[in-house]
């Protein structure tokens, strides 16, 4: 240990909701440990999201242990600044020991544990929870640098508001919540929209008078394990559903979309000289996306008609299918048509400063359902880590509680104190 | 298998398995070897092709590269390619734009037979029909505006299963999604020709 250095038991890196929730989780069991947090609590809500943004979840759902929602519109979906505000309530609820202002620069093993150095001195500590969000960088395609320096290019993190863009058409590209989102509120700004759609998940806001993600968690569709997917790696890449968060409660897809004006395209596919190419499977893409939405309602009607609820919520009505012009756009000229484009392609989480030999050859975080490859490391809020709800707000505390379990057991054992029943993670 | 095949399996011990001809538990393994060692999975694929006369050739293929070393067909395979007599050519073969009508056929059936028997779908049908349009002012040089290829392809299939109407059109719609002539002929490929004189 540097002279300089302090010592604990757990360091938790970042400060959002999973953070704060595991903080608690350590504090009730007296569990020494800081929460390092490079901006303050809640930072990503606080700087990194573009300014109509509201959840995808209704208020009713947002909950972290110890915490529920208590304001008067649980029907309504918080702004970043409530989103803010409600992990900031949090954090002093649970009385975290954050440690504000502190930015992670390196994180190596050191005897039998970790080494965490900041741009304020260093920690020594038994375990590690990387708990600094999943949308850490935006995930750009590789033909993203062939765009000509003609083109102006955000990204969904660094896009604000539409009054930044320059004149002249946009393309955007991905049409996940984000991606839908952007385009109608660009389109609406008077700019023609030009939206590249690729393998993309179709939902309403509302089904038979009640939020789809109130089918989706009393379903038990939230609450699926990964361990019980077929293709856990795809069920993991799966873009969000198309949604947004509004007061009117509307459905947000590409028929919406379209009837404001923005022009759907297939999949961007290629960037030749000038020429921006799309994909001819835009069709097909369309077709797998409300097959899907239906076998998900069809899902949610026989689970309704099992619990007797038939005649509590309203009747079966499904959206007309996804229509297509009749010949789709293959391509496009940037710098003429298109004078921006906004790629709405994704984010990956980003642990370039952890120097610890964790990761497989694509880059990616070798873990077990939040246990990573090294012992004392752990991982939280990444998408479908241990249950389809998991980068929810409300899934941190399924996902906090399995992890501090395995956790206190590493403690534990470190310690060389095998407690009888301790919670043993399966 | 999966898990959700086995728990279905465990569920209706008597429910037949379907049976399309197509091994999916070879195929399943090989996914899992591949993911395990991905060189094995770059493959190059190849023909060789001889000009007959007129506008007629002759290709041949035999062998390609693919888990880490050379393979061979079982035979040789030749395809003629000419046009038709209304262009004043001999006819002996297909048009060349016909074969890739006939790869994409090929190769969404394939997968619709290997969806369908994953999914435990009972083909006893499937039959596509390919339409392709094509402006010839293109390929004939009388307008610079209008593409040399097709301006579309249109594909259907009659499909007759054990199955709803909504799993037939996922097979199908599941069969575009992996199917590499669906994707060779909607995205934009990087082609380098060359030549040399003997």
């Amino acid at each position: 240990m540097s002279p300089s250095g302090r010592a604990t038991d757990v360091v938790v890196i970042g400060g959002g909701h999973c953070g704060l929730a595991m903080s608690h989780a350590l504090s009730q069991r007296s569990v020494d440990h800081v929460v390092i947090e490079r901006g303050e609590v809640a930072n990503a809500w606080r700087t990194e999201r573009w300014d109509s943004l509201r959840l995808l979840t209704p208020n009713w759902m947002c909950r972290l242990p110890g915490q529920a929602y208590d304001g008067r519109d649980p029907d309504g979906y918080m702004s970043a600044a409530d989103v803010a505000g409600f992990i900031t309530r949090y954090a002093a609820r649970v009385r975290a020991p954050v440690a504000a202002r502190t930015t992670v620069l390196r994180v190596t093993t050191m005897d039998e544990g970790y080494r965490v150095q900041t741009d304020r001195g260093d920690w020594s500590c038994r375990a590690i929870v990387l708990a600094n969000g999943a949308c850490a960088r935006p995930a750009l395609p590789q033909l993203a640098a062939d765009v000509p320096a003609s083109v102006a290019q955000w990204t969904a993190k660094s896009y604000r508001r539409t009054a930044d863009l320059s004149p002249g058409g946009v393309l955007v590209v991905g049409a996940s919540a984000t991606g839908l989102q952007l385009a109608l509120e660009i389109q609406k700004s008077g700019r023609q929209v030009l939206l590249a759609t690729g393998e993309h998940v179709r939902m309403p806001r509302l089904y038979r008078g009640r939020d789809i993600q109130w089918w989706l968690l009393a379903s038990g569709v939230l609450d699926q394990r990964i361990e019980e997917m077929d293709d856990p790696m795809r069920a993991r890449r799966l873009p969000s559903p198309q949604l947004v968060g509004s007061t009117e409660r509307t459905t947000l897809d590409l028929n919406a979309v379209r009837q404001h004006g923005v022009e759907v395209c297939g999949r961007l596919s290629g960037i030749r000289g000038k020429r921006a190419l799309f994909s001819g499977s835009l069709r097909n893409v369309c077709a797998l996306a409300d097959l899907k939405m239906n076998r998900l309602l069809d899902g949610f009607d026989a689970w309704a008609r099992g619990q007797g609820m038939d005649r509590e919520v309203a009747d079966i009505r499904r959206d007309r299918a996804t229509e297509v012009a009749a010949s789709p756009r293959l391509g496009v000229d940037l710098g003429c048509d298109v004078r921006t484009i906004v790629w709405a392609t994704g984010y990956r989480p980003d642990y370039g400063w952890l120097d610890v030999p964790v990761f497989d050859r694509r880059g990616n975080l070798r873990h077990d359902r939040g246990v990573v490859d090294a012992p004392g490391l752990y991982v939280l809020g990444l998408p479908f880590l241990r249950k389809r709800k998991s980068s929810f707000i409300h899934g941190a505390e399924d996902d906090v509680s399995e992890i501090a379990a395995h956790l206190f057991g590493h403690l534990d054992r470190a310690a060389g104190l095998t407690r009888r029943g301790d919670p043993v993670l399966t | 298998m999966t898990n959700q095949a086995q728990a279905q399996a465990q569920a209706e011990p008597q429910a037949p398995r379907a049976d399309n001809g197509v091994n999916v538990d070879a195929l399943l393994t090989a996914r899992a070897a591949l993911t395990e060692a991905p060189e094995g999975a770059r493959f190059k694929w190849r023909a060789t092709s001889q000009w007959v006369n007129g506008t007629q050739s002759r290709a041949t293929v035999d062998g390609f590269f693919g888990l880490g070393a050379e393979q061979c067909h079982r035979r040789t395979f030749e395809f003629d390619t000419d046009h038709p007599e209304i262009f004043a050519a001999t006819d002996n073969g297909a048009t060349p734009v016909e074969y890739v009508l006939v790869g994409l056929a090929g190769c969404l059936s394939a997968g619709i037979a290997s969806v369908a028997q994953y999914r435990n779908i009972q083909l006893r049908s499937v039959r596509a029909t390919l339409e392709a349009g094509m402006d010839l002012q293109g390929v004939l040089g009388i307008d610079d505006n209008v593409r040399n290829g097709f301006d579309g392809i249109k594909v259907h299939y009659d499909i007759d299963a054990d199955a709803t109407p909504e799993q037939i059109a996922a097979l199908v719609a599941q069969s575009q999604k992996r199917s590499a002539v669906f994707d060779i002929v909607t995205n934009p490929t990087d082609v380098s020709v060359t030549s040399s004189k003997v």
